[in-house]
């Protein structure tokens, strides 16, 4: 994948799988130390020490399609690759915090590409009573999306409706932009 | 600038074409999104599909997503299904395939059949 936010995608799609009801997804740079840290946190069913303990490894998934889940692994390897670090807690019945740390300026890492078409995915791929929060931070500046905010102010209009997911990806992209901007 | 204000006038000009939608029993799009389809390219696929039904404000027809069903090599993979009419599925598509395959298939009732699977075998 040649962006950070196709990962992001690709791992927030396990919550939703889990069957998470809030899922957060944080994106922090700290400009001083040179580092991009993304957590994603999820109440969803939780993993069991057992499956736990082989996430990591290629050859463990819980879908029967196919035996291999590469999600895991793959960010697991960028991350070493970027000099960053990889951990993933988990609890059944309470959920999962994975916590991705990067050298931002290292040369393997990839651009973050657009975080705005990634939260278009998933709210509109995502079951109705599903809520997410994007926090995204760039030293002391902060931009924050939040799916309850905007069905509160719809009002029973869903979140997939195609104009609300085109505001959704344009309000994020101009707000990642502006964040970025206030820094420079 | 977008502001959260905006969906005071998304939610007034949208709530008569909701309950239309609600009530149809229309077309399905399917996209695959697990890992392969999103390494593959199904994430600007995914979102030229919404841009173009909301474009062409189509009210019965949605846009969804599923796992990966097996075939990694044909992603991204789209399936669409009709009432009434066989699943058509598309494969190895990219997002300037859509207005096409909305134009003739969704719209039209007419498969793109140099997009299909049978053609790619």
């Amino acid at each position: 994948m040649n962006e950070l936010s196709l990962y992001i995608l690709d791992l927030v799609q396990n919550s939703v799988t889990a069957g998470a009801k809030h899922i957060l997804i944080s994106v922090s740079s700290d400009t001083d130390k040179d580092t991009l840290t993304v957590v994603i946190e999820d109440d969803g069913c939780g993993m069991s020490k057992e499956l736990l303990q082989k996430v990591t490894s290629p050859f463990t998934t819980t879908r029967k399609t196919r035996k291999v889940g590469l999600g895991i692994p793959m960010i697991m390897q960028l991350c070493e690759m970027c000099e960053g670090r990889f951990s993933i807690k988990s609890e059944p019945g309470k959920g999962t915090v994975l916590t991705l740390g990067f050298k931002a300026s290292h040369m393997d890492m990839p651009p973050m590409g657009s975080l705005g078409e990634t939260m278009l995915s998933l709210v509109n791929g995502s079951p109705e009573g599903l809520e997410f929060v994007l926090e995204y931070r760039v030293d002391e500046n902060e931009f924050r999306f939040d799916t309850q905010e905007v069905r509160a102010m719809l009002d029973g209009v869903p979140l997939n409706t195609p104009e609300v997911l085109s505001w959704i990806r344009d309000y994020i992209t101009e707000g990642i932009e502006e964040t970025r901007n206030q820094e420079q | 600038m977008k502001s959260i204000a905006d969906l005071e006038k998304i939610r007034q000009s949208t709530l008569s074409k909701v309950n239309l939608r609600r009530e149809s029993e229309g077309t399905r799009i399917v996209v695959g999104m697990a890992t392969c389809g999103i390494a593959a390219g199904a994430r600007p696929v995914m979102n030229a599909f919404v841009d173009e039904v909301g474009k062409r404000n189509l009210l019965d027809v949605i846009v969804a997503q599923t796992g990966c069903i097996g075939m990694c090599r044909f992603e991204p993979i789209v399936e669409i299904t009709t009432p009434g009419k066989e699943k058509v599925t598309y494969v190895n598509v990219k997002p300037e395939m859509v207005p096409k395959i909305v134009a003739d298939h969704v719209v039209n009732g007419q498969p793109v059949v140099e997009y299909t699977i049978g053609q790619a075998e």
